[in-house]
């Protein structure tokens, strides 16, 4: 029984609104121009790429519903309260094989002493075997780097394999498109004479394949970034925390994008009074800290959420609502930058000739702005929000350690960077969901900022750096 | 000029009304005059009559926003509203929820938020710029690409990365500073290093990069090549031309950051356990003394709308072609 | 940096070392604290992290001995343990053991050391013609105080019943919140009355002011003499002896109350809440709860003894080694704030702090579990010479259940069973396991060990959780729980009626990081008999306001013991303490009239074998109805440095830190060692800087000759 939660169904929204928009901007020039310079950048494609991946699983997530549960009477089908999503479902494995507490990456003992009963009644203080990872080993002392090593080769071969298959299968159908022949195309692509920066692309992704591979076999029997205090699998954790980000990046700016953008042309527009109202309502907003109007309107949500706990009746409906709550208000204190530059565009443009000329025509303002105004600002809130989702993925970390992020049972990087500042103390020192977290956030922002770079040079020659 | 800066002052005030209706409608909301009682006098035995009086006495007991039962201005004067925001008009901060003089506490507690900031943004402003101009000079080498692709990495790198690590490489490892705490006159010097350079090292990426866009921008103008065509050397060129007229743009960026130094910084404050403004908004956000963080909010406005004027100022002095009308 | 290496450098000291390198002789006592205090008032103040600073200013009449157990009362100012005398309507004595209804007041007469003084403090200073210097001040003489430390001329007084008398008024006045004063009022003969005539007086003239509590009397508390006054009670109530101990009956001079209504004062922070008075051996010198609050020797204190006889092995332990000797043995007391955890916990293992706690992170790197399941420290803390404190605390965590609520509470047998299910499943010794390292107990019944009534071993197992298996406790398998379930009609988890899956609702305040695990933890285990469990986490304001209107169905609390008493427990679970009718802290709000029958009898009784017959009931009455799930008495680790000494927990005394010794010299010769400066890796960053940029240095020096051909 399928679930939507309100921001799976902006996601999916913001997806069909991407592509549509893609098919528009299809037939502009101005704005496909631009777009043909970033395909060829070697750098902004490998992270096109790595970001595909990452919305891959994104998307995966976001699709939620309830398990049915298996019963005996077959007349009816029972579903469990508890919300899966697809991902879930692909990451069963991962999901379920909890150990009991700590345990590090790739190990087969658990990270901490316990007291063991032997078989003889005798008790002993040593580290209890996993429950699964290195299960499949008899004697994990002296077996284990051996299997280790064999999977990842095995997970390395495999995922060469599946590389160069989909390689061959996009090269095919690249010939296919373009009437050559098959090595003429193969060829235009390792030499780079493709309109696309093909060898880059190939490269990532056979990369990501390969890791993801490896992550595959050795996720059978072990725990590959270590589990967690309770012994939840960090690394499923970490994945889980993907969706988050990216609707932490991504909504945020869609959520404020309407306002700014109709604030932003009419105040440019109109000029006078109108511009007055605000510019006084963006100066208002901007001058209050950030931070402390998010804390104040999360502690709003809250005592809404506690007088309305009957709305609610899972957590993961609570903890979706304050995620959709935070985007708006970091939408509130973020849309002001984006309305800045849109005025200050606007109010260029719409001294222009073919702009007065509508004007004197007497086309009507609405009009005049939806259809000479906007399509020439499009490019300045294409990079504000590449440029923005970066900066709103690190947030959102932020946010969580001051405990006024996203819900603390939702998974999330910046939940598992707060809950495992304290583990820095331990000794020895427990590093793996730390790690875990930053290389996860790492690698997506890395990705973000550099594809973000060849965006914005791309469509705005005079930010162009030397 | 001054009948500039007196328009302007002007121009505040109802934006200033606009943040104070906005917190004030924020905090009541989610915050009775029953909870912070609650959560002020402690959580063994509390009866509804010390509730009461704790409302009392501070004020609580009137209405919001309208007083029904008092007479002439009192309608308005004698509420919640009016007696806890527009005193803030005339920086008289009152007392927080737990019977502190906020004005005080301020007053008292800037100077930490200063001992991090200052030093922060000086050190800050002359390695970034250093930074800036070393790769715009080596443009196009080695240096220039890869320290590009080291700032865009360390751009990538959350802040919490940076203090985390910082703490317990220098604090616990290397035995160079104390982990955190504060002390004040030179003694704060040992406390201090440690956030300096962790604000130092989380802010380089960013900078530098941005800093680096603006002297090349500069080189390329038409007077940096005459002056490369009259034989001067490159150095020179950098230091006579590009780095002062670089300067522009950045200390003008600058200039709007300069007000809100008083604030300090949340994070790092509280993580280093820094006595300042900032780890006293958050303490009083995680308590719920919304006294303070109203006048945290209006101070930071106040601080805000002071740096617009400056820069705005700032900009005549650089440029005497924009004129103040 | 070239400035920081020169001001370092002139520090002599180990160069992390937080404090001024003169003060590493000195006998001072380094700790830290995280919360600021927020009451320092006496007769306010009901927090552990204000007792911290109170107890060691303030001197009650009673204390409890430092070393003896189980909880002894001994005097401190008072000249012995006053003993009740019960008289019947007309003041006629009757004997102690003459039955409850005869009694109609308790008189406790109570006579005070004579010679105690107070410490130094302007309140008290006066000037050649013995009139009081600073009790007639008005805003032009405060314009250059700003602390309590810019008056110059300090007085002192002689302690005299009539201070104790004048803070037991404080608790009726209007101004004043004293925690307890709806309890008092119960009890003290003429209190409540009192408070009426005072509140009235309050409202009808609001102008704030000094209000000489000396001009009305209180009916119940009468003086005798300069050193002798008598309290009497309403009804029977052993329990207030130990109430005696705490800082809500210290002594308050009435000059330093008038000193602090002055007009200015308040708005300065200068105030009771602020700038404690008190007798006892140290006074707070420094009160800078944003950094640090320093106690300073009291140099008016009598210097009391430190106590000659202990426990059996305290001898051994060497806590007799100052007996006999004059308190207190250190100089001043420095705490200084830390909020978080990782920086103090790393401080003390640098040895900057004296004593330390164990949060839950850092436990395996301290402690570590012999074969015998004993807590011992490891190599690395034996190496260091820190040594560990064990004590099982008299608190307890439980997770309740709202017993108005109509699926979990009620009398009802499918609700019981269902209880009891969730008992069974919960399983508090892994939770104990995880999250606090082993360090608790999982409880039997409300009554932790240490407080009378607490049965150890077989007879003490609660039978509907446990049983007895090879001379162990072992907590009943989750097929046991199953079948509740199926005979509560939850098959699977799934109402037989509805056939919906059941799902409960667990609320509970939030706390910061690390509360996502344990969240996942109890779903975890509610999920074994197939309940879906709702964690309802919410800030605190927020969840004291559903307990108070009764909307939570399950939830998770703790109480902390106030004194040695089972009386102190029970009364969570007395019918008319209910949360929702009457505010009080029951907040199960659990009611069984046989329990609080007994309840009723058992409060009054002195510790003996009817009171325990009478006890066992009343927990077998609880154990059955399932109130709650009993949760755990966590088990308290300290840690502290050897150069620390005369360390042994108390949990009920809080004016410890008389009794404590510090050897400054090992200290500072420790804290050197511990700190060594490393350098090397900076050098190698610098020098790999440099290999770095050289080629671009030859670069440049390669355009430049360029440029000049």
């Amino acid at each position: 029984m399928p679930v939507i939660f309100i921001t799976d169904f902006l996601i999916f929204l913001l997806l069909f609104g991407s592509i549509a928009f893609f098919l528009y901007a299809r037939k502009q020039e101005h704005l496909t121009a631009p777009w043909k310079e970033i395909k060829k950048q070697p750098l902004a494609m490998s992270s096109a790429v790595i970001l595909s991946f990452f919305i891959i699983f994104g998307l995966l997530d976001s699709a939620h519903f309830h398990p049915r549960i298996e019963t005996d009477e077959k007349s009816e089908n029972v579903y469990s309260n508890e919300i899966l999503s697809v991902l879930d479902l692909l990451l069963k494995d991962l999901r379920l094989k909890t150990e009991k507490t700590y345990s590090a990456p790739l190990a087969s003992y658990s990270f901490s002493k316990e007291l063991i009963e032997l078989e003889d009644g005798k008790k002993i203080r040593d580290y209890p075997r996993l429950l699964y990872g290195g299960a499949n080993l008899d004697n994990p002392k002296t077996d284990s780097t051996s299997d280790i090593i064999k999977r990842i080769s095995l997970g390395f071969l495999y995922g060469l394999l599946i590389s160069s298959v989909i390689i061959l299968l996009i090269i095919f159908s690249l010939s296919k498109v373009r009437n050559e022949k098959f090595i003429i195309t193969l060829k235009k692509c390792l030499s780079k004479n493709l309109e696309t920066n093909w060898m880059s692309i190939f490269i990532t992704m056979s990369i990501l394949f390969i890791v993801i591979a490896v992550i595959y076999h050795l996720s059978q029997n072990y725990h590959v970034f270590g589990t967690d205090k309770v012994g939840q699998d960090v690394l499923y954790q970490a994945l889980k925390s993907i969706r988050t980000g990216l609707v932490i990046g991504t909504l945020t700016t869609l959520v404020m994008l309407p306002f700014a953008i109709a604030m932003g042309l009419m105040a440019g527009y109109f000029r006078g009074w109108v511009d007055d109202v605000i510019q006084y309502l963006y100066t208002t907003l901007n001058s209050i800290p950030g931070v402390l109007l998010i804390a104040a309107s999360i502690l709003l949500l809250q005592v809404y959420i506690s007088n309305h706990a009957n709305d609610f009746n899972s957590i993961e409906q609570r903890a979706d609502l304050r995620l959709l709550f935070l985007c708006i208000i970091l939408g509130i204190t973020s849309w002001t930058g984006l309305c800045r530059l849109l005025r200050a565009e606007t109010l260029k443009l719409r001294e222009i000739d073919y702009v007065q000329a509508a004007k004197a025509f007497g086309v009507s303002n609405y009009k005049v702005m939806l259809q000479h105004l906007l399509p020439n600002v499009m490019h300045i809130v294409m990079i504000s929000i590449v440029l923005d989702f970066s900066g709103l993925v690190l947030a959102e970390a932020v946010l969580s350690y001051i405990n006024i992020g996203v819900d603390p049972s939702m998974y999330s990087w910046g939940n598992m960077i707060n809950s495992a500042r304290l583990e820095m103390a331990r000794e020895p020192i427990v590093w793996w969901s730390l790690t875990a977290a930053f290389i996860f956030m790492f690698i997506l922002v890395l990705a973000a900022n550099l594809f973000s770079d060849a965006v914005r040079d791309a469509f705005d020659p005079r930010l162009r750096e030397f | 000029m001054i009948s500039y800066i007196l328009r302007r002052a002007m121009y505040a005030i109802p934006i200033l009304i606009g943040v104070n209706i906005i917190t004030f409608v924020l905090f009541f909301v989610v915050n009775t005059p029953d909870d912070m009682a609650r959560m002020h006098l402690g959580m063994k035995r509390v009866s509804e009559a010390a509730i009461v009086k704790w409302k009392d006495e501070r004020g609580y007991n009137k209405p919001v926003l309208f007083n029904h039962s008092a007479n002439g201005a009192k309608k308005i004067t004698e509420t919640i509203f009016f007696q806890n925001s527009v005193k803030l008009f005339i920086f008289d901060f009152g007392r927080s929820d737990s019977g502190r003089d906020i004005g005080y506490d301020i007053s008292q507690r800037m100077w930490p938020s200063l001992a991090i900031t200052i030093p922060s943004l000086i050190v800050g402003l002359l390695s970034y710029i250093s930074f800036g101009l070393i790769l715009a000079f080596f443009r196009g080498t080695y240096v220039d690409i890869s320290g590009v692709i080291l700032c865009v990495i360390m751009m990538s790198i959350s802040g919490l990365f940076y203090i985390i690590g910082g703490q317990y490489l220098i604090g616990k490892f290397l035995h160079l500073v104390p982990i955190s705490g504060y002390d004040t006159g030179l003694n704060a010097v040992k406390f201090v290093f440690l956030p300096v350079l962790v604000g130092l090292i989380g802010g380089i990426g960013a900078s530098t990069r941005w800093y680096r866009t603006i002297f090349l921008e500069e080189m390329n103008k038409d007077y940096v090549r005459t002056a490369r065509a009259k034989g001067l050397s490159e150095l020179r060129i950098l230091y006579r031309h590009v780095l002062t007229n670089g300067l522009i743009p950045i200390l003008t960026g600058v200039v709007v950051i300069l007000p809100s130094l008083f604030i300090g910084s949340l994070i790092v404050e509280s993580f280093f356990a820094i006595p300042g403004l900032g780890s006293y908004t958050i303490d009083a956000i995680n308590r719920q003394d919304f006294a303070i963080v109203r006048s945290m909010v209006f101070l930071g406005s106040v601080l805000y709308i002071i740096g617009l004027i400056l820069t705005d100022i700032s900009y005549t002095l650089v440029d005497p072609r924009v004129r103040l009308n | 940096m070239s400035l920081f290496l020169f001001c370092i450098g002139c520090d002599q000291s180990s160069w992390n070392n937080p404090y001024p390198h003169e003060e590493s002789d000195e006998l001072i006592y380094y700790d830290s604290f995280s919360e600021r205090p927020k009451h320092l008032d006496p007769v306010s103040s009901y927090s552990s992290n204000e007792y911290i600073f109170l107890g060691q200013i303030y001197e009650p009449l009673l204390q409890y001995h430092f070393l003896k157990r189980p909880y002894e009362l001994v005097p401190l100012t008072a000249n012995n343990i006053p003993k009740p005398i019960y008289s019947d309507k007309n003041g006629g004595i009757l004997p102690e053991t003459a039955p409850e209804e005869n009694i109609d007041t308790i008189k406790y007469r109570i006579s005070i050391k004579p010679g105690i003084l107070f410490q130094p403090h302007p309140a008290f200073a006066k000037d050649k013609n013995g009139s009081f210097l600073y009790h007639d001040l008005d805003e032009n003489d405060l314009n250059k105080i700003y602390t309590l430390a810019d008056f110059n001329v300090l007085g002192s007084r002689e302690l005299q019943a009539s201070d104790y008398i004048y803070q037991i008024k404080r608790m009726s006045h209007p101004r004043v919140h004293s925690p307890i004063s709806g309890l008092m009022k119960k009890y003290i003969l003429g209190l409540d009355e009192l408070s009426k005539e005072l509140n009235s007086l309050y409202s009808s003239d609001s102008s704030s002011g000094y209000l000489n509590l000396h001009d009305y009397s209180l009916s119940g508390v009468n003086l005798i003499d300069k050193y002798t006054f008598e309290i009497t009670l309403k009804e029977k109530y052993p329990q207030f002896l130990y109430w005696l101990s705490m800082s809500f009956f210290a002594p308050m001079p009435w000059e330093a109350d008038f000193f602090y209504s002055q007009k200015g004062f308040e708005e300065k922070n200068i105030s009771l809440d602020w700038y404690p008075v008190g007798t006892g051996p140290f006074m707070l010198t420094e009160n800078n709860p944003n950094r640090r609050m320093v106690l300073e020797k009291n140099p008016n204190f009598r210097g009391e003894i430190y106590p000659t006889e202990g426990e059996e092995f305290d001898e051994d332990l060497g806590l007799l080694a100052d007996a006999g000797k004059k308190m207190p043995f250190i100089d001043k007391a420095i705490y200084s704030l830390e909020k978080e955890s990782i920086p103090a916990w790393n401080k003390f293992l640098q040895g900057y702090y004296d004593t330390s706690g164990i949060v839950s992170d850092s436990f395996d790197q301290a402690v570590q579990f012999d074969s015998q399941g004993d807590a011992e420290l490891t190599d690395e803390m034996r190496e260091k010479g820190i040594q560990l404190l064990t004590t099982t605390t008299t608190s307890t965590y439980y997770m309740g259940f709202n017993m108005s609520d109509d699926l979990v509470g009620g009398d009802s047998e499918r609700a019981r069973l269902l209880r009891h299910a969730i008992s069974v499943v919960v399983d508090y010794e892994e939770y104990i396991s995880i999250f606090a390292n082993g360090r608790g107990l999982p409880a039997q019944s409300p009554i932790p060990p240490g407080i009378f009534g607490y049965t150890m071993g077989k007879e003490g197992v609660n039978k509907y959780v446990y049983q007895w298996q090879n001379n162990k406790v072992k907590r009943r398998p989750v097929e046991y729980a199953k079948e509740l379930m199926n005979k509560a009609g939850y098959k699977n988890g799934r109402d037989e009626l509805s056939g919906k899956p059941l799902v409960l609702n667990l609320d509970t305040p939030a706390a910061g990081p690390g509360s996502k695990a344990r969240f996942d933890w109890l779903r975890k285990q509610f999920a074994k008999i197939g309940i879906n469990l709702v964690v309802r986490a919410t800030d605190y304001n927020r969840f004291q306001e559903k307990m108070r209107k009764g909307t939570a169905q399950i939830f998770q609390w703790g109480w902390n013991a106030d004194y040695p008493d089972p009386e102190n427990f029970f009364f969570l679970l007395y019918g008319p303490n209910a949360k929702i009718d009457h505010n009080g802290e029951n907040a199960a709000n659990y009611k069984n009239k046989q329990f609080d029958l007994l309840f009723d009898q058992m409060k009054s009784m002195k510790n003996s074998s009817d009171r325990k017959i009478i006890i066992d009931q009343m927990v077998e009455l609880v154990r059955y109805d399932a109130p709650w799930l009993w949760g755990y008495h966590p088990v308290g680790f300290s840690l502290h440095h050897d150069w620390y000494r005369n360390a042994k927990p108390n949990l009920m005394a809080n004016n410890t830190l008389k009794y404590k010794r510090i050897d400054p010299d090992l200290r500072s010769e420790k804290r050197s060692i511990w700190n060594q400066p490393i350098w090397w890796p900076i050098v190698l960053i610098i020098f790999i800087g440099t290999i770095i940029l050289l080629p671009a240095f030859f670069l440049y020096r390669r355009k430049e000759n360029e440029q000049i051909i």
